[in-house]
């Protein structure tokens, strides 16, 4: 397939530990790419060229890992909008937040519009590329899938509804190619005014209950879980209340 | 209880007839009363009224019911109504309706939106489509702008972005509230900030004195940043609103919403295995208790129904559905958002498991079970004939080419 697919990827952090690692989406978006272009798939990063972490994405059997060269703190965006402009990519993916860092999520969204491609959220599968335009499944809460037409070239995030990502062998993570490019670098001035501190465990939220009198506040303390006032059909057909149920289903947009 | 206060002709004559056994029942509970020296007197056997045992109750909670009967009808608590004729800024909120519908993430975003709008600022919640909310007004909603026609159908984020665009032109919110969820205000919300050139505050959990403190990284940091105009916050970010009645004002757009060329076409739902679906995730679960009799037909129904399969312990224990797939305090606690339940009595285990559910259907044999009481329908019946009916019924619907929708 002669699909040009441009993989973007940072540097995660273990969950417990807070050790760098690779990404858990970002392997993810690479292994996305390499199931849709196999050897041509390009991976890129913007950051320190020389993050042992790297190397983990360099395992999966890429190559080659571009790197856009920059000191930690600055804001990669300009140098991504830049690259991917001239790049030539029908398809970029990325993971859908990073896990270090202010990990809000914005990049793909900001590269979108500065690009002007479409975004694809939540990527789970490309059916199908043809002239001009893909076929792709958009995974959805719930373990849904809904299928959307997109016009190329376009960017796509993919979350944990995509394919898990292959293991990173020692080997080809020592033998690939780390290829640094020197950009332009521009400040981030979110980190001037926010400050990052350990996370705080947040309180879980008390059940309170505004009761007048110390028999209400046993009534709801003790009150099984009760709807009151459901719809009970009784001595109906057993066609009636299927009639009925199915009614509900169709309502609540679970049959289709 | 309804309103109308009627005699009891018969009460009325006991208390009446000092001969009767009843008699001393019904008299009114005269606790003091001004003696013939102008001392106050009370009369300590008169607390309390005889309970339906003949044994003496005493209730202290002021609703005394017995010997004084009062017949009032459970008066519903009306609210007071927060009003906000002239708002002086608008605080907009966009509402995930999933299912059509206020989640408990919306509310506690309408809950933090009061906190950041005071007496002076309104509320304004801007809705796409269709709902089926009726509770707006208790939600805390002062302004509802519902943005209706086909084109914000369906999977249409650009076009959203657009309605939100207009309506920042014409209301310039102080500030724009969006869940923080996968059900589509994350990513409404950061396309509308993209669009906006604003950088949005995300996974915020805290809001407080112009500062807000959101999760950042893979969660093991925070982010504490002064208050930003675009807000994602995440779920119990506030408590929601609870004493205080709403306008819920419609409002409308002076404009309309610019058509964009779609790049992203909504092909429409995919069907997924519904087998495959964690239980624990799953939106709609058809589960089977001890009632079920035909477990062939039951698979048949879920299948038909394309519903995720779910069963009761007992189910489980007596071999017919699998372990992983029992709910209840033992099992799964479910989330779905309808939840039918066919043959199961519902035991307290089981109710604890399906907390969450937003709809409950009922199947059942005995009118009386607790299922029942927790049911948003029930259907009293056989089950086996039931499902009969209800395959029968899919089958017509689907092959009417949805003509006869709901
Ligand atoms: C520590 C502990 C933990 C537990 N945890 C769980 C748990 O996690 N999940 C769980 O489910 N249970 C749990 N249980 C068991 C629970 O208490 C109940 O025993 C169980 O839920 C009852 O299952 P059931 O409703 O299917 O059966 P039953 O109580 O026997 O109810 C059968 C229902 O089917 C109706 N019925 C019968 N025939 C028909 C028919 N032909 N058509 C239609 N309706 C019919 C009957 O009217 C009845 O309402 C737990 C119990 C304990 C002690």
């Amino acid at each position: 397939m002669s699909t040009n697919v441009i993989s973007l990827v940072s540097i995660g952090a273990h969950p417990t530990s807070g050790r760098p690692r690779r990404a858990d989406q970002d392997a993810r978006a690479v292994e996305l790419g390499l199931q849709l272009a196999g050897d041509n798939l390009q991976v890129l990063h913007a950051g320190d060229v020389a993050e042992p972490a790297l190397r983990a994405y360099l395992g999966m059997g890429l190559e080659q890992l571009h790197v856009l060269e920059q000191p930690p703190g600055a804001d990669a965006l300009p140098a991504l909008t830049a690259y991917l402009r001239d790049a030539g990519a029908q398809v970029v993916l990325t993971g859908s937040q990073a896990e270090t860092g202010e990990g809000s999520g914005m990049l793909p969204f900001l590269l979108a519009e500065g690009l002007g491609w479409p975004l694809v959220i939540g990527l789970a599968q490309v059916e199908s590329i043809n002239d001009g335009s893909a076929l792709v499944l958009q995974a959805l809460p719930r373990g849904q899938r809904r299928r959307l037409k997109v016009k190329l070239p376009f960017l796509a995030t993919v979350d944990n509804a995509a394919p898990k990502p292959r293991q990173s062998a020692y080997g080809p993570a020592r033998r690939g190619e780390l290829a640094a490019d020197d950009v332009e670098v521009v400040e981030d001035e979110l980190l001037a005014v926010a400050t990052l501190q350990p996370a705080k465990p947040r309180p879980k939220r008390l059940k309170v209950i505004k009761a007048k009198s110390g028999a209400d506040r046993m009534k709801a303390a003790t009150a099984k879980a009760s709807g009151g006032g459901g719809q009970v059909l009784k001595g109906v057909t057993a066609q009636a209340g299927a009639e009925a149920i199915l009614k509900l289903l169709i309502e609540e947009g679970v049959v289709r | 209880m309804s309103d109308i206060i009627r005699r009891d002709p018969r009460a009325e004559w006991i208390a009446r007839n000092r001969l009767h056994p009843l008699h001393a029942a019904m008299q009114p509970a005269l606790h003091s009363w001004m003696g013939p020296n102008g001392v106050i007197r009370k009369n300590p056997h008169g607390v309390g009224f005889i309970g339906p045992n003949g044994i003496k109750r005493i209730d202290r909670s002021g609703a005394q019911q017995g010997g004084a009967v009062k017949r009032s009808a459970t008066a519903q608590v009306q609210l007071p109504l927060h009003q906000v004729p002239a708002p002086a800024f608008y605080i907009s909120v966009v509402p995930d309706m999933v299912g059509g519908r206020l989640s408990s993430h919306d509310r506690d975003l309408l809950g933090l939106a009061h906190q950041l709008a005071g007496a002076d600022g309104a509320v304004l919640a801007v809705v796409f489509g269709e709902h089926k909310e009726s509770a707006f007004a208790t939600a805390g909603v002062d302004r509802l702008l519902v943005l209706e026609g086909e084109e914000f159908s369906g999977y249409a984020p650009e076009q959203r972005v657009q309605g939100l665009r207009a309506v920042d032109n014409q209301f310039n919110p102080r500030h724009w509230l969006l869940p923080d969820s996968r059900s589509g205000g994350g990513e409404l919300g950061r396309r509308f900030a993209a669009a906006l050139g604003e950088r949005p505050a995300t996974r915020v959990w805290q809001v407080k004195d112009q500062e807000c403190i959101g999760r950042a990284g893979a969660g093991l940091q925070d982010l504490a940043r002064p208050l930003a105009r675009l807000i994602l916050a995440a779920a119990e970010c506030a408590e929601p609103v609870s004493e205080t009645r709403h306008e819920a004002l419609p409002v409308e757009l002076s404009t309309s919403v610019v058509r964009s060329l779609s790049r992203i076409e909504d092909l429409g739902a995919v069907a997924v295995d519904p087998a495959a679906i964690p239980m624990a995730e799953a939106e709609f679960i058809f589960s089977g208790g001890n009632g079920v009799k035909d477990w062939a037909l039951f698979h048949q129904t879920a299948a038909a129904l394309g519903a995720t399969e779910g069963a009761s312990r007992v189910a489980v224990d007596d071999g017919f559905m699998a372990r992983d797939r029992q709910v209840g305090a033992s099992g799964t606690w479910v989330t779905a958002r309808v939840y039918v339940a066919v043959g199961i009595s519902g035991a307290i285990q089981h109710l604890q498991g399906i907390g969450a559910c937003d709809k409950v259907v009922a199947i059942n044999l005995d009118p009386g079970c607790d299922m029942i009481k927790r049911a948003d329908l029930s259907v009293i019946g056989e089950s086996a004939a039931i499902l009969q009916a209800l395959i029968a019924a899919v089958e017509a619907y689907r092959n009417d080419g949805r003509r006869d929708a709901a």
